[in-house]
């Protein structure tokens, strides 16, 4: 008798999905799909409104990215009030928009890894859920938890500095930004007393690179063998190749390394990049046009962008770099949770970066905005921490928002997910006759390697506990599991 | 007035989807009710969410009063006591609950405030900003609960909590 089992997880914040394993009449898994409850309503509620509003007000999108909608709508709107796209900034704004940026990159990294990924780690998978958490982390290796609490900290503290206030942040507007640092703010993030200073920050960025990399050396059968299947990766990249999480062209490898995209700019993104609906999720699956819908698919994130970079222009991360590409024998890593280290070598990418800004004199001091000719439509684009995020606005005479189109890092990775599920059931689901804990945890950490924002994707409220429904090939419930 | 102890008083919630919004709504009009009395050392705090650096933020005081907005079956307002939780993850959590802070401070910092919940009954989560006409009336319920516990030093606490 064929099984349908159901995973449907959900939190308050962050929307809702669920994962559904059909398995045949064997007992072999035959087709898994993550379900994702998606609701396009924001671009339609943003039609009528001015578009000076829009960096404000995509706030409202998510509690968890504010700063990446943030700096997204600002970047369109950049293009709109005709202030370039990209390049045409003043010096401070491109400085204090990165260092805002550099910081939402640092404190999401750093808590995807000591809340949710530590604990995987240092219990293993199958370990209790009561203890497989940052308070277990804390109870075995409390100062691995105080420097995840203090990283998270910094980068909060680094974000409110540059966007002014923690919610609705109004530091970037069109053309540029509002405020500069103030000197006392500088100094206190570059030469504040142990541990909220920069430093401190690069050497626990490096301390937690070298937890994983020890981790990796114990467990390599996990780490490269838990989920691996053949992707195309994209992401933005400098003009040169580097690695650049707020600004570039748009570049995509397939598995093999070689470039398929390269050098996109995008304001074009429509014409390389579509969403194919299917009429089993809410949730679109974007696609590169040129390799259709069924080998177009790529991942984004941590990942895309390491496999996707010729370098890290910064010097500690780039080291990392080197060590990640020799491992991986120069070509792209399709391993799920090399996701991780990648996103420590981001992390420390992003420490480096912030003491970078932070030493510039631009931060504080010099031009503000540019305005330029407007224009009636752009697109703006960033590396979010879980992977390219896309806006694209059109205006009327008016100065009104008559089209939105947002593309989140999360729907981008929807096959991706999928794929990873699929990967996970087939090696864990096969031949079993329950529903067992270490199958529902396996398929979360699965997905969980990706940092998936469903509040972003789904815009969604609610609250519901994981549950697992099992069913026949009729589709008869058989049995329910809650956790 | 000064208040004995310290005191945090700590809203989340997103205020661009209307209840959402109840417990920043609290706190800006409780702050501004406290400034009119000049009432010192109650600290306000309002976020999108709690999460761990929160840990760091309550171990300093000695009475923490979260406040959140509900789409639970409560009346209007509720004000309860928080226990440090077993601290368990969700699937993709990146917020965390009082409860876990409060864990995650005594399993830190070794320090345990005494710690509350206020919840404020929402009807309305769209993507608009302003709270709803119904809930308004759950808010300046808070509101009175909260001037009275000020004026009476925040002393038993629990006489005023519904469990």
């Amino acid at each position: 008798m064929g099984r349908k089992i159901t995973i449907e997880p959900v939190t308050r914040v962050e929307g809702h999905g669920k994962v559904t394993i059909h398995l045949d009449d064997d007992g072999n898994v035959a087709q898994t799909r993550l379900h994702i409850v998606e609701f396009r309503g924001f671009e339609r509620f943003v039609q009528g409104r001015p578009y000076w509003e829009m960096p404000v007000l995509v706030q409202r999108l998510c509690g968890i990215c504010p700063v990446s909608h943030h700096l997204a709508a600002a970047k369109a709107l950049d293009v709109i009030v005709g202030a370039g796209t990209g390049e045409g900034l003043t010096p401070t704004a491109e400085k204090m928009r990165r260092l805002m940026h550099y910081g939402q990159m640092f404190q999401s990294h750093s808590l995807h890894f000591f809340h949710l990924a530590s604990p995987d780690l240092l219990f293993g998978i199958d370990a209790d859920p009561a203890i497989r958490n940052v308070i277990g982390v804390a109870l075995k290796h409390k100062d691995l938890a105080v420097q995840g609490v203090m990283m998270r900290k910094f980068g909060q503290e680094i974000i409110q500095a540059t966007a002014g206030k923690k919610i609705h942040g109004t530091g970037a507007i069109p053309g540029g930004i509002n405020k500069h640092l103030t000197t006392e703010e500088r100094d206190n993030f570059l030469n504040g007393p142990d541990p909220l200073n920069a430093d401190k920050m690069i050497e626990w960025s490096l301390s937690a690179l070298e937890f994983f990399k020890d981790y990796h050396k114990k467990n390599k059968d996990f780490v490269d063998n838990f989920s691996v299947f053949p992707s195309n990766f994209l992401s933005l990249v400098r003009k040169d190749g580097a690695m650049d999480l707020y600004h570039g062209v748009l570049r995509a490898v397939d598995p093999t390394g070689k470039k398929i995209l390269d050098d996109i700019n995008y304001q074009d993104y429509l014409k390389y990049i579509d969403e194919e609906v299917r009429s089993w999720s809410y949730m679109k699956f974007p696609y590169l046009k040129a390799y259709g819908k069924k080998d177009g698919w790529y991942t984004v994130g941590p990942l895309a962008r390491v496999n996707t970079a010729d370098f890290i222009p910064t010097p500690l991360a780039q080291k990392e770099f080197e060590k990640f590409k020799a491992y991986n024998k120069g070509k792209p890593s399709c391993m799920s949770m090399h996701m991780h280290w990648a996103r420590l070598i981001e992390t420390l990418h992003s420490a480096e970066m912030m003491k970078q800004l932070l030493n510039d004199p631009d931060i504080v001091e010099g031009e503000l905005v540019v305005k330029g000719s407007k224009q009636s439509e752009g697109v703006g684009l960033i590396e979010a921490p879980r992977g390219t995020l896309f806006h694209h606005y059109e205006i009327n005479g008016k100065d009104q928002i008559i089209m939105a189109n947002l593309i989140v890092s999360t729907t981008n990775n929807n096959q991706p997910m999928n794929e990873a599920v699929n990967y996970i059931a087939r090696n864990y689901m096969n031949k079993k006759r329950e529903i067992t804990e270490p199958m529902m945890n396996a398929v979360e950490v699965g997905i969980r390697a990706y940092d998936p924002c469903l509040s972003c994707a789904t815009h969604a409220f609610g609250q519901m506990p994981l549950e697992i429904s099992l069913y026949d090939s009729l589709n008869n419930l058989l049995e329910i599991k809650s956790k | 007035m000064h208040v004995a102890e310290r005191i945090l008083i700590y809203a989340y919630g997103n205020p661009g989807r209307q209840d959402d919004g109840l417990g920043n709504r609290f706190v800006e009009e409780f702050g501004k009710w406290i400034r009119s009395q000049d009432i010192e050392g109650i600290e306000l705090e309002s976020n999108y969410q709690l999460n761990i650096e929160d840990s760091l933020i309550i171990a300093g005081k000695d009475i923490v009063i979260f406040v959140d907005a509900s789409n639970e079956d409560i009346e209007d307002i509720h004000f309860s006591p928080v226990e440090p939780s077993e601290g368990r993850s969700e699937f993709t959590t990146h917020a965390a609950s009082p409860s876990f802070v409060l864990a995650l401070c005594i399993q830190l910092y070794d320090k345990h405030p005494k710690t509350y919940l206020l919840q404020i009954r929402g009807y309305e989560w769209e993507f608009k900003e302003g709270i709803s006409e119904k809930a308004e009336k759950n808010l300046e319920k808070a509101l009175e609960l909260f001037r009275e516990i000020t004026l009476q030093g925040f002393k038993e606490l629990q006489g005023f909590a519904n469990n």
